[in-house]
C-alpha cells in the first residue's frame, strides 16, 4: 500500500511542480511526457524502489522547479507517467507498447534489471526511442548494440564486474593484507551462475587459490552452513556472487560465525544505505559491488538534494548512474532542441555529457567504458576502492574483524 | 462428420482466419495485448484437456513453461543451437519430465496432486540451476532473435489450432471417454476395465508438452530468461483462473475465460495499478460462488432455459 501512496504522491508532487512552473513561467508550453514502466510489485520492486524512482521523482522536481528543458525555443515542464508491471515481462512489453501508441510520450526512462531492458529493447527500437540502460550489466553490448543502435551502456560489463573484485583483491595482496586463499560462493541463478563462471579461471591465473566453491540456491533462508563451510576452509578472502537477500544473510552469519579475513565481498546490494544501517560499524571495511567518488561537488550535490527531495539516502551504486542517464537523456533533448528522437538517438552516441558521475561518452558498441566496480565501506560511507577508466578510486584496506 | 460438426469447424476456420490477420491490423499496443491472450489461450486449453475431465486443478504450468524458456536460452546462449531445433528438443524434455511426475504423482488421488504441482515449478527451478551451476556453467540465458511480436503471434496462434484439434480427437476418442468416466467416478472406471493411471499420465504428459512449447515460442519475446520469471507460480495460477473463468467442460470455455479476462487485466492494470492481486481473488470468489461451471456453463443454463 505505501506503494500505492508514494506513487500517487509522486504524480500530485509533479503536477503540483507543473502547476507552479506554468505559473510562473506565465503560460508555458504542453509538459514534455517521460514514460517509465516499473517494478511497483513483484520481486525487483525493493531494487527498483532504492535505485530508480526516487531518482526519477528528483529529476523531475528539480527540472520543473528550473521552469522545464529547452526545445522549439521556450522552456517546457516534463510529466512522468509511471506503469506497474508486477516483475512480469510479458507485462513490461505490454505496458511498453502502451506509454509509446497509446499515451504517445515523448521519451522514456529505461527499466530496471538485465533482462528487462533487453525484453523493452525492441519496442523501444520500433519507435526510435533512445534507452539509456544502467541496470543491465552485460557482456553482449557488441550483438546488443549491432541489433539496437538507440540502446546505450553505462553501468558495465561483466567481465568488469569481475575484474574489479579481482583487482581489488590483489591490491590488497600486493600490500600483504591477504594471502593467497580465497573462499567463493554464489547464489545459483542466472547472474550468479554467470560471474561464478567468469571469476574462476581469472581468479586462478591470478594466483588466487580457490579453497572453498560452493553455491546455494536463490531463496535459501538460512546461510549458515555456507559460512560455516567458508570459515572452516580458512581463507584470506571471502568472495561472494550475491543478490539482495543473500548479502544481508551472509553478511549476518559471517557476523554470528565471526569470519576472520581481511578481505569480505558480497556483490549486489551491498552498497545500499539500509546495509550500512542494519549493520552499522560491524561493516567497516567490508567490500562489495558499486562505490562512488563521494568527493566532488557534483557528487556531493546530488546526495543533498536526492535526501532533501526524496526524503531518502541514493544508493552507493546505481543511483547516481541512473540520475546521470537522465541527465544524458536531459542534455541531448536540449541539445537538439526539438522533439525529434531520432536526432536525441544521434546525438547521445556521438557527443559527451557532463552528468554526477562525470563525464560520460560512448564508444562504437554505445558502452560507456567509465564505472566504479568494487566500494569499501569506510566511516559510514562506500568508497570506490576499484573501478574501469574513472581512475578515481582509493586503495582498499584490510578488513579488520566485526565491530 | 454430423452438420453440427461441419458448422463448428467452420466458425472455427473463420476465426483462426481473423485472427491471423490481426497483426496486419494493428501491430503496436493491441497485438502486445493480443500476443499475451493467445499464449494464455494455448496454456489454458491445453491444461483444461487433462484437468477438465480429470477434476484435478494443475498448478504445474510454470514448471513446464520453465523448461521451454531456460532450455530455449541454454541452447542458444551456451552452446549456439539454432532456436528451432531447441523448440523442438524442449517440448520432448518436457513430456519425459511430466511422464516421470505424473507415473509418481497420478496415482495419489486429489489433493495430494494438487499438492504437488504447486511445488513442482519451484523444484524444476532449482533442479536446472543446479545444473547449471555445477555441471554446463553460464555466459547469461540470451535469446536474440529476429523473430517480431508478429511473428510469435502466428506461432502461438499456430499452437493454439493445434491444441484445440488434438482436444477435438481426444474428445471423440476412446481415452476421451475414459477420462470422462475417470472424472465422474475413478471407482468405476477401474472396475470396468480402464488403466487410470495411464490415461491420466498420458493426457497430463500433453499439457506438459504444450506449455514447454509455448514456454520456447514465448522466449525470443523475453529476450532474456531469468529462471525465476520463467518458473514463476503467477503464470500457473493465472491460466488455472482463466481456464475455470470460461468452463473447462467444453473445449472452446478457455476461450471465453481468457478474452474478457486479459481485458479486465489490462483496465485494472492501467486505471488501478494496486489491485490487480485483489481482482484476482475476487475472480477465484466469483467462480466459486456464481461460475461453477464458468461462462460456458452459464450460457448454457440460458439457452436450455430458452428453449423450454
Amino acid at each position: 500500500m505505501t506503494i500505492g501512496i508514494k506513487r500517487r504522491a509522486l504524480l500530485a508532487g509533479a503536477s503540483a511542480l507543473t502547476l507552479t512552473a506554468m505559473t510562473s513561467a506565465a503560460f508555458a508550453a504542453d509538459p514534455i511526457k517521460f514514460g517509465v514502466v516499473a517494478h511497483l510489485t513483484g520481486p525487483l520492486a525493493g531494487g527498483e524502489a532504492v535505485t530508480h524512482t526516487p531518482n526519477i521523482e528528483l529529476w523531475a522536481a528539480q527540472v520543473n522547479a528550473r521552469g522545464g528543458l529547452k526545445v522549439d525555443g521556450g522552456m517546457r515542464p516534463v510529466e512522468v507517467i509511471t506503469y506497474d508491471d508486477k516483475t512480469d515481462p510479458s507485462e513490461h512489453i505490454k505496458a511498453v507498447q502502451r506509454l509509446a501508441t497509446q499515451d504517445k510520450v515523448d521519451f522514456m526512462f529505461s527499466p530496471y534489471g538485465t533482462g528487462f531492458n533487453i525484453a523493452a529493447a525492441p519496442i523501444y527500437a520500433k519507435y526510435d526511442f533512445p534507452l539509456v540502460a544502467v541496470s543491465a550489466i552485460t557482456d553482449q553490448q557488441e550483438e546488443l548494440s549491432k541489433r539496437f543502435p538507440n540502446m546505450f551502456f553505462t553501468l558495465g560489463t561483466t567481465t568488469g564486474f569481475v575484474e574489479g573484485a579481482l583487482d581489488a583483491l590483489t591490491t590488497l595482496r600486493e600490500a600483504g593484507s591477504i594471502g593467497n586463499t580465497v573462499a567463493m560462493v554464489n547464489v545459483a541463478d542466472a547472474f550468479g551462475i554467470e560471474l561464478a563462471d567468469k571469476a574462476r579461471p581469472m581468479f586462478k591465473e591470478a594466483g588466487f587459490e580457490i579453497v572453498y566453491d560452493k553455491s546455494y540456491p536463490l531463496g535459501t533462508p538460512d546461510l549458515s552452513p555456507v559460512v560455516k563451510g567458508a570459515k572452516a576452509a580458512e581463507p584470506d578472502a571471502f568472495v561472494a556472487w550475491s543478490y539482495p537477500p543473500d548479502t544481508f544473510a551472509l553478511t549476518e552469519q559471517a557476523i554470528i560465525e565471526d569470519l576472520q579475513v581481511n578481505a569480505f565481498y558480497t556483490a549486489v546490494a551491498t552498497a545500499f544505505p539500509a546495509f550500512s544501517g542494519k549493520f552499522g560499524s560491524k561493516i567497516e571495511g567490508n567490500l562489495g559491488a558499486g562505490g562512488i567518488n563521494p568527493d566532488t561537488p557534483a557528487m556531493q550535490d546530488y546526495r543533498a538534494a536526492h535526501l532533501e527531495i526524496t526524503g531518502g539516502e541514493a544508493d552507493y551504486w546505481a543511483s547516481a548512474t541512473y540520475y546521470a542517464s537522465l541527465q544524458i537523456l536531459e542534455q541531448a533533448i536540449e541539445g537538439v532542441g526539438t522533439i525529434d528522437r531520432e536526432a536525441t538517438v544521434a546525438y547521445i552516441a556521438d557527443n559527451s555529457f557532463d552528468t554526477v558521475i562525470g563525464e560520460v561518452s560512448f564508444d562504437e558498441q554505445n558502452n560507456s567504458m567509465r564505472f566504479w566496480s568494487v566500494g569499501q565501506w569506510i566511516d559510514g560511507v562506500f568508497h570506490a576502492v576499484a573501478d574501469t577508466g574513472m581512475g578515481d578510486s582509493v586503495a582498499p584496506v584490510a578488513k579488520d574483524g566485526w565491530n | 462428420m454430423k452438420p453440427a460438426e461441419l458448422r463448428n469447424l467452420g466458425i472455427g476456420a473463420v476465426l483462426v482466419a481473423l485472427a491471423a490477420i490481426f497483426p496486419l491490423v494493428n501491430d503496436g499496443y493491441w497485438l502486445s495485448i493480443a500476443t499475451t491472450a493467445m499464449m494464455y489461450i494455448a496454456l489454458s486449453t491445453s491444461w483444461s484437456l487433462f484437468s477438465g475431465p480429470t477434476h484435478l486443478i494443475a498448478l504445474s504450468t510454470a514448471a513446464f513453461f520453465g523448461i521451454g524458456g531456460y532450455l530455449v536460452g541454454t541452447g542458444m546462449s551456451d552452446y549456439d543451437t539454432s532456436f528451432w531445433s531447441m523448440a523442438i528438443l524442449a517440448p520432448l524434455v518436457a513430456t519425459a519430465v511430466a511422464l516421470l511426475i505424473g507415473l509418481a504423482t497420478l496415482r495419489l488421488s486429489g489433493v495430494y496432486f494438487v499438492i504437488f504441482t504447486l511445488g513442482l515449478a519451484e523444484m524444476i527451478r532449482n533442479l536446472v540451476s543446479w545444473v547449471q551451476n555445477n555441471f554446463l556453467g553460464s555466459r547469461g540465458l540470451y535469446v536474440l532473435t529476429d523473430f517480431t511480436e508478429a511473428h510469435i503471434y502466428w506461432m502461438l496462434l499456430g499452437v493454439s489450432v493445434v491444441v484445440f484439434l488434438f482436444g477435438w480427437w481426444i474428445n471423440r476418442s476412446r481415452l476421451g471417454f475414459a477420462l470422462k468416466i475417470i472424472g465422474n467416478d475413478e471407482e468405476v472406471a477401474r472396475h470396468v476395465g480402464i488403466n487410470t493411471a495411464w490415461s491420466k499420465v498420458i493426457l497430463f504428459m500433453s499439457t506438459g508438452f504444450f506449455a514447454a512449447l509455448i514456454g520456447a515460442i514465448v522466449a525470443p519475446r523475453y529476450s532474456y530468461i531469468e529462471p525465476n520469471v520463467v518458473f514463476s507460480p503467477q503464470l500457473s495460477f493465472l491460466v488455472v483462473i482463466m481456464a475455470l473463468l470460461g468452463g473447462t467442460h467444453r473445449l472452446w470455455g478457455p476461450l471465453v475465460g481468457v478474452i474478457p479476462f486479459t481485458l479486465a487485466w489490462e483496465a485494472i492494470s492501467v486505471s488501478f495499478p494496486n489491485s490487480t492481486t485483489l481482482f484476482l481473488g475476487l475472480s477465484f470468489l466469483i467462480i466459486v460462488y456464481v461460475l461453477p461451471d464458468g461462462f460456458t456453463g452459464l450460457l448454457e443454463k440460458f439457452t436450455r432455459r430458452a428453449a423450454k
